[in-house]
């Protein structure tokens, strides 16, 4: 497998946590960047015990705690609470990729449900790919999102069958038949929601709802049941494949070359922990050397708290994540969010309104600016970059941010002008930063 | 900044990568002022030259791209007609907004989820009866100003919401599209300067307005569409934007696919912000968008009538929209419990179109504008068990406009020869539709831009 070989700088080290994680605190670029390459990366992916979150609890705007389970938008905000406070934000990352992967919305189900599937993904976030795909075919929000709570022998129901096979395991394709597909749903049949009369119900597997007969599935047959329905997914040719491609899109937006699949595959065993495959990923040269990528919304909110050491403090952000095209537990559809599609005309208004939300606390008010002046536009400009813990930014941004900053010298002729315009431009470009480029690629 | 230098260049450097493998094709660019050729002869001239050499074959969608971007830059017509495609999300069951009470099998294969009694029939087969939520279309429908698909699809029909999608969105058979078929139209007739011409209504680029050389636009409100920080106002608040405008622009064109996306979109998003002055509130004031003439269907759960409703107001306010993409109320993904949900969806989805209709005559607009309703597959002929039913094949489509003629295009096949997995047959193809669409509704051919347009013949669409 190759590695990433050449000198493992600040640059380096801020692209790591932002693939990896969400984004750098300030200072912690540098920081990691004195590990080597891999020493970095075991300290993102080898932590162990339980997670720290640091820093205070945020309250929803009554001064309450947050109420994931019932209060609309909150489910979002603890969440990314724990992004942005988390000691452990690679365990978050991959819940995340799998939240993507194994994407449930809280449209069918309830905030209990969503949570409970939470914690089960994170669970299993590092672990064996055949554990966690055996604990989201009988997790209940799954159940109830893809009909699996009303696939039995009597009347079968290919929702979760055919996902099984085109979402989760094996890729859209010529791998699997129409008739594997219904006789997958077969083998899935007996897991059932009883109802308490209170809340979603429960959910068991009921022997009598199961379909026992013979099936035939990928030219074998036999009396499968849903453990062997999963098996056999994770058996087929198509399948170890499948998750290492999907996985390295998670982290690199390059496609592997064939050579990389091949040691991927190699790593990659269904019934062991899969964080050899993620290390390899995370410590190959195409994640240094190649192309950026966009930040999905949420990492981006994340890191912009993150840099400012700000909490989740407004119950904004949560709409401000739909507009921007990802609201956690919403998923668009069972596909996941579409990566390559984050930032149309919509979305990045979605963009600029949260970068306004989470600029807003530190907004320089009236009142005297509180640094000498005059200030120079380059000076203006480093000062802005500060506040957003530093991050890199292009040669090209950087001119037109000091051309901008001149501009309103320029444009500030009268005397309260003046003594105004610092303070508004040093508000105007940390939003410039926050919605650049440079910023929203990582 | 006029358009025509910057489109000028563009299709050069098109020209110049596309050579490598391209058949040498005149590239219709805009006629220099003064040669007297008017648009739409400009148009047919160079269609008609793409149609010699992609219309003998079958080259894959990416050289059809390609070829695209080549296309002319004529300006944005103000007056022109407009394309709403409204997308039903998760697959119609056809079978029961138009159901085949008539048919022997319906009453075996239905069980469960049969339509009531009072069902009204449909006036061109008496199989088929109206599902009651949809009392407006058939309404539309008696006025002669809806036209009924009621099976269409396409030859070994993919099951996956997401294959089948991609397909009508990319307007052809193949994985591996990356521009959508009004995408490409508006390659053809749009320009540099408006954003506007392709329109996502909902928050988030349809796949199918995606292009390869003009910009198109995502607005969930517009009348919301703006871009204020806190603490920045005067002078300072305008040269924010227009810097904004400007980071954008310098990265444009880098050889770096994301920061060039980023780039692009940031200009985009500007531009599309100075577009929206006449729709967006002035201090104080109602916008544009709030002053419907008819009353639209109010919804707790869907913002689809407030949509139709806005986007009848741009189009009154005179916006250069060309096609508009937006999703219809709720999903259609009814695998259990397809009842109450087909109800309260249909019921949302007809009243809105009937005052959308009525809404556009009432400006004197509706001659301007087809709504095309699809959804990716109809839905399978037995129902499921669950009181739902699991994806099909041929589904229904639906093109509402005072210019369309009215009449059934294809027929209903009946229950009796379903296909092997025991899915509804298509009696017409979606890129056949969209052939006749680019065509009757837009002046450009066809085979400009679907691949597959030599092999799939047209319909008649307008009266």
């Amino acid at each position: 497998m190759r590695r990433f070989s050449g000198p493992f700088t600040e640059q380096h080290a801020e692209r790591l946590l932002w693939r990896a994680g969400f984004g750098p605190k300030p200072g912690e670029a540098k920081a990691l960047a004195q590990r080597g390459l891999v020493g970095a990366v075991r300290s993102l992916t080898r932590v162990s015990g339980p997670a720290r979150l640091v820093g205070p609890a945020p309250t929803g705007k009554d001064g309450h705690p947050l109420a994931p389970r019932d209060a609309w938008g909150h489910d979002h905000l603890w969440w990314l609470d724990r992004m942005v406070r988390s000691d452990q934000p690679f365990v978050e990352r991959m819940t995340l990729v799998w939240h993507d992967w194994f994407a449930t919305s809280r449209d069918t189900s309830d905030g209990n449900l969503m949570l409970r599937q939470n914690a089960t993904l994170r669970k299993h976030a590092r672990g064996s790919f055949r554990s966690l795909l055996a604990a989201v075919t009988t997790d209940p929000a799954m159940l109830l999102w893809l009909s699996g709570a009303f696939n039995t022998k009597w009347s079968p129901n290919e929702n979760y069958a055919r996902e099984l096979m085109e979402l989760f395991t094996l890729g859209a394709g010529a791998s699997y038949t129409e008739r594997d597909v219904r006789e997958h749903a077969r083998a899935l049949t007996g897991w059932q929601r009883t109802s308490t009369g209170s809340g979603s119900g429960r959910f068991r597997y009921v022997r009598a709802a199961h379909d026992t007969g013979r099936k035939r599935i990928f030219g074998r047959r036999g009396r499968f049941d849903w453990r062997d329905s999963l098996d056999l997914c994770l058996a087929h040719p198509a399948h170890r494949r499948f998750v290492v491609t999907k996985l390295w899109g998670a982290f690199v937006p390059a496609t592997p070359d064939r050579a990389t699949v091949r040691s991927l595959v190699a790593l990659y065993r269904p019934g062991r922990p899969i964080l050899p495959v993620l290390e390899a990923i995370l410590m190959h040269p195409a994640l240094y050397t190649g192309p950026r990528q966009v930040k999905s919304p949420i990492v981006q909110t994340a890191g912009l708290l993150r840099a400012t050491g700000r909490a989740v403090h407004d119950e904004s952000l949560s709409w401000a994540g739909s507009l921007s095209g990802q609201q956690l537990f919403r998923p668009p559809n069972v596909a996941g969010w579409d990566e390559d599609r984050w930032l149309d005309t919509g979305t990045w208004h979605g963009r600029w309104v949260t970068a306004n939300l989470v600029a807003k606390p530190d907004a320089l008010g009236e009142g005297p600016y509180p640094h000498a002046l005059p200030e120079s536009p380059a000076d203006a400009v480093a000062r802005a970059l500060r506040h957003w813990g530093d991050p890199t930014i292009s040669a090209t941004t950087r001119a037109e941010l000091e051309r901008f900053a001149g501009e309103v010298d320029r444009a500030a002729t009268a005397r309260w002008q003046r003594e105004q315009y610092p303070r508004l431009r040093q508000n105007a470009l940390r939003m410039l930063i926050a919605t650049s480029p440079d910023f929203l690629t990582c | 900044m006029p358009g025509p230098c910057r489109s000028h260049r563009r299709a050069e450097a098109a020209r110049a990568a596309a050579g490598r493998g391209l058949p040498s094709i005149e590239p219709g660019q805009p006629a220099p002022a003064g040669t007297g050729m008017s648009r739409r002869a400009l148009l047919a001239r160079a269609s008609g030259l793409a149609l010699a050499v992609y219309g003998a074959s079958h080259l894959p969608l990416a050289q059809l791209e390609d070829s695209v971007a080549h296309a002319a830059a004529p300006a944005a017509a103000p007056g022109g007609t407009v394309l709403v495609s409204v997308f039903l999300g998760g697959g119609l069951d056809g079978l029961g907004l138009l159901a085949p009470v008539g048919d022997p099998q319906y009453r075996k294969l239905r069980s469960g989820l049969l339509i009531g009694d009072e069902a009204r029939p449909f006036r061109e087969d008496d199989r088929l009866r109206w599902h009651p939520a949809a009392e407006p279309l058939r309404e539309l429908h008696e006025q002669g100003v809806l036209s009924v698909l009621p099976a269409i699809g396409y030859a070994n029909p993919d099951q996956s919401h997401f294959t089948s999608r991609h397909y009508w969105e990319v307007g052809s058979l193949d994985h591996r599209g990356t521009t959508g078929w009004m995408g490409r139209l508006l390659d053809r007739v749009g320009d540099d300067e408006h954003p506007l011409q392709g329109l996502s209504l909902d928050g988030t680029l349809s796949p199918a307005l995606a292009t390869s050389r003009v910009p198109v636009a995502a607005v969930a409100d517009p009348s919301e569409y703006s871009f204020w920080a806190h603490q920045v106002w005067g002078d300072v608040d305008d040269l924010m934007r227009e810097s904004a405008a400007r980071i954008g622009r310098a990265h444009a064109a880098s050889g770096d696919p994301a920061i060039a996306v980023a780039g692009r979109v940031a200009q985009r998003s500007m531009a599309l912000y100075d577009q929206l002055g006449p729709v967006r509130p002035k201090d104080g004031e109602q916008g544009a968008a709030d002053a419907s003439p008819v009353r639209y269907p109010t919804a707790q759960d869907s913002s689809f009538p407030e949509k139709l409703r806005a986007l009848a107001a741009m189009l009154g306010a005179g916006l250069p929209l060309r096609c508009v993409a937006v999703d219809g109320p709720g999903q259609y993904d009814t695998h259990d419990r397809q009842a109450p949900t087909l109800q309260r969806n249909l019921e949302l989805l007809s009243q809105t179109l009937r005052a959308f209709q009525a809404d556009l005559t009432a400006r004197g607009l509706a001659d301007r504008v087809l709504v095309h309703v699809w959804s990716e597959f109809g839905r399978r002929a037995q129902a499921n068990g669950s009181g739902g039913t699991d994806h099909g094949a041929a589904g229904v489509s639906l093109l509402l406009g005072s210019r369309v003629h009215g009449s059934m295009i294809g027929e209903f096949p009946g229950l009796s020869q379903l296909d092997r997995d025991g899915n509804l047959r298509a009696t017409t193809d979606f890129r056949a539709l969209y052939a006749s669409i680019a065509e009757q509704w837009l002046g450009v051919d066809g085979a400009a831009i679907l691949p597959d347009a030599g092999r799939v013949g047209r319909y008649a669409l307008l009266r």
